[in-house]
């Protein structure tokens, strides 16, 4: 069973300080990003029109998003007629009831799970687990993590924290019928995987699944994957269960052309991934309910500003660029959405009440890498800086701010304060007291000058 | 050409230096160099801190000031960037604030802008013999797109070795006030940076941005490292006769 966010201590600092102390997590995260970025770098690189794509893709998700009632409804009038089952979820309690319910109707106690990351956000296995119904992971990585009782730590490569020997020690310990001399080879430990899930696959009857991307004019969900895991639980068992977040449609197949570009280009580095699955309500003798899942979103979509959080197509390219994701690693936002993009998504879906999720926003250097790699072009930065705006701030900083505009709203104010702390420039000590101690615990301060540069203006141009 | 010079309220305090060097170099290039003495803050920290209503009145009391110029000149990319990419998100589309931002907005260059773009030189007559490296600053590398610029000023100075360094375009960790609310992630970022300055062998990292420079020379002075920090105009403005 893999732990659960929900209700984590700490903060978004609290976290990193523990996770930069961490030499094997940094070398493991450096050496994985590095080697997805300039492979994203390097397939992007060779469409000449790649900005235009972006362009388009924004558009599309803008203009969905913007009349979403009129889609959802023509996605669920298509699933339907396709013999496919619609549910509506408002939050993750009722999407985590259908989904049970439906597991419950069919009498099994089992179920394959494609990767996902809206179930993840719901904990549907935590759910279906106080049920009595076991959700099997299929998916490599969240395989690791599900039998690690671990925390996914990146959207595209939720196990991106661990290396192939941690993986083996995880494998020998919690995977049933492991050969015991397994080695820390990849070909090995993914044989001993496919053995493992190959089992589960034929004797399993449910499988729940999230979506990529849902296209209204026909009633099609599309999930991408590299390894095929995904394709053997949405074809295999008898019933197919969905949960897809609203933001997920597209208006029609046009659209989604856009989108198969821009998706593994941005996501693997990829001109391609090797599977695409695409499905249309159910097929004879088998059943499909697709649960359409709100949680939060409808706020977001109210929100100016955040909004656009919601063009986001899961893709991880703001997560490989980001240099606070690469030293503080994805357990330090606490949520399943880690890096930029959760940095602005988990304050809006789940507010920011908790130290943690009020510490997102500032989980950020607003070096604006990831806004540049974004293939909707989500400008993460300037969601940031709106969510530091209505996060809540600590009095003493309220305080200091407050003085430092009254400084700030006037020159004379300015000069006197420059005076004066060029007065006590030998007082200053090398080690600041206070909040300011984080600069000087590993920083030297610079000198202060004898003179402000207006001051200098004033005695020598003026004149 | 009736040029303001912004000075930024981190160079007027810290780093005097760097105004005086802009003001000379400027002159040499026959700019009529002005100081708005009203001038004060951009309000980038304001802003970017999640104080909106205190950075609002900053912008107000900036588009103010410097209302009237032909040109005004930043020795900042980040400063810049604030006056040019943010001020037109924090108006109401259609107030008389935007339309004083929209006013004088597109005025303010970053000084390796208003050199290459207005001024149109790139040979700006400095000499320095020494080994240099150069770091674009996030603000200046993504938000303003100076792109060579500023490495195109600085291999046309005389004497001046100018060396890659490595993994540039990575921030250095500073981030504002993020450098004292996550100073574990920023001190690893600037770490990162400062071996990369090491590996290229300079005695001199040069940036458009002495908010950056002070982390990183704060960094690099705290390891004794021996390497200096200096900032763009300060080389620029150095000449054969000063040395």
């Amino acid at each position: 069973m893999s732990a659960t966010f929900l209700g984590m201590p700490g903060s978004f600092p609290k976290n990193a300080e523990k996770a930069v102390q961490n030499s094997q997590l940094r070398y493991n995260l450096r050496k994985a990003t590095h080697t997805i970025r300039g492979k994203r770098a390097s397939v992007v690189g060779e469409l000449p029109d790649w900005q235009e794509l972006r362009a388009a893709g924004k558009a599309i998700k803008d203009h969905t998003l913007r009349n979403l009632d009129r889609y959802l409804v023509q996605m669920e009038e298509a699933v339907t007629r396709a013999g496919g089952t619609v549910h509506w979820a408002r939050d993750a309690a009722e999407a985590n009831r259908i989904v049970t319910d439906l597991v419950k109707a069919t009498g099994e106690t089992e179920v394959v799970k494609v990767k996902s990351m809206a179930t993840q956000e719901i904990d549907l296995n935590q759910a279906l687990a106080a049920e009595g119904i076991t959700a099997y992971e299929t998916d490599l990585a969240e395989l690791i993590v599900q039998l690690g009782d671990d925390f996914p730590s990146h959207i595209l490569v939720p196990a991106i924290h661990r290396n192939r020997s941690e993986i083996r020690e995880i494998f020998l310990d919690k995977m049933p019928k492991v050969p015991e001399n397994l080695t820390d080879d990849p070909p090995a430990l993914a044989e001993a995987a496919r053995l493992h899930l190959r089992e589960r696959f034929l004797k399993s009857k449910v499988a729940i699944s999230g979506a990529n991307f849902m296209v209204a004019e026909s009633g099609t969900l599309v999930v991408l994957e590299s390894e095929g895991n995904g394709r053997m639980c949405l074809t295999l068992p008898q019933t197919l269960i969905s949960v897809v977040g609203i933001e997920k449609l597209l208006p029609s197949w046009r659209d989604l052309e856009v989108f198969l570009q821009l998706l593994p280009r941005s996501s693997t580095g990829e001109r391609m991934n090797p599977y695409t699955s695409m499905w249309t309500g159910a097929v004879e003798g088998q059943e499909f309910h697709l649960v359409l899942l709100d949680n939060g979103r409808t706020d977001v979509l109210a929100d100016e500003v955040g909004r656009q959080a919601l063009r986001c197509i899961r893709c991880s390219a703001c997560l490989n660029v980001c240099p606070v994701y690469e030293r503080a690693g994805g357990h330090a936002y606490g949520s399943v959405y880690p890096g930029p993009i959760g940095a602005i998504l988990t304050p809006q879906l789940r507010g920011m009440g908790s130290d943690l999720d009020a510490s997102l926003p500032y989980a950020s250097s607003l070096c604006g890498a990831c806004y540049e790699v974004c293939p909707v072009a989500i400008d993460i930065p300037e969601v940031l800086v709106d969510l530091r705006a209505k996060a809540p701030h600590a009095a003493a900083e309220r305080a200091g701010m407050k003085v430092a505009g009254w400084i700030f709203n006037d020159h004379t104010r300015l000069a006197k304060a420059q005076r004066a702390a060029i007065r006590l420039r030998k007082l200053v000590p090398k080690r600041l007291p206070g909040p300011l101690s984080a600069w000087t615990d590993t920083r030297d301060i610079p000198d202060i000058p004898e003179e402000s540069f207006r001051d200098w203006w004033e005695r020598n141009e003026r004149a | 050409m009736r040029v303001a010079l912004f000075i930024t309220c981190v160079n007027d305090t810290l780093f005097p230096g760097t105004g005086k060097a802009v003001v000379s170099l400027l002159r040499r290039l026959d700019c009529d160099v002005d100081f708005p003495a009203a001038q004060t803050c951009c309000g980038q920290m304001h802003v970017n801190t999640g104080y909106r209503a205190e950075g609002v009145r900053l912008a107000r009391h900036f588009t103010e000031v410097f209302a009237g110029y032909d040109a005004v000149v930043a020795p900042s990319g980040s400063c810049a960037a604030m006056v040019r990419e943010q001020y037109p998100k924090l108006a109401r589309p259609g107030s008389k604030g935007a339309a004083a931002i929209a006013e004088v907005a597109p005025k303010v260059y970053e000084l390796s802008e208003f050199l290459i773009d207005v001024l149109k030189v790139d040979d700006v007559g400095a000499y320095f013999p020494h080994r240099v490296t150069y770091h674009p600053t996030c603000h200046s590398l993504r938000g303003l797109h100076l792109g060579d610029r500023p490495t195109r000023l600085l291999r046309h100075v005389r004497g001046l070795e100018l060396v890659p360094l490595p993994g540039a375009e990575e921030c250095c960790g500073f981030g504002g006030t993020f450098a004292v609310k996550n100073p574990a992630v920023s001190a690893a970022m600037g770490a990162d940076k400062t071996r990369s300055i090491m590996d290229t062998g300079a005695e001199v990292l040069c940036a458009a941005d002495n908010s950056c420079l002070m982390h990183i020379g704060g960094t690099l002075s705290r390891q004794k490292t021996g390497v200096r920090t200096m900032h763009l105009a300060e080389i620029l403005a150095s000449t054969e006769e000063a040395q």
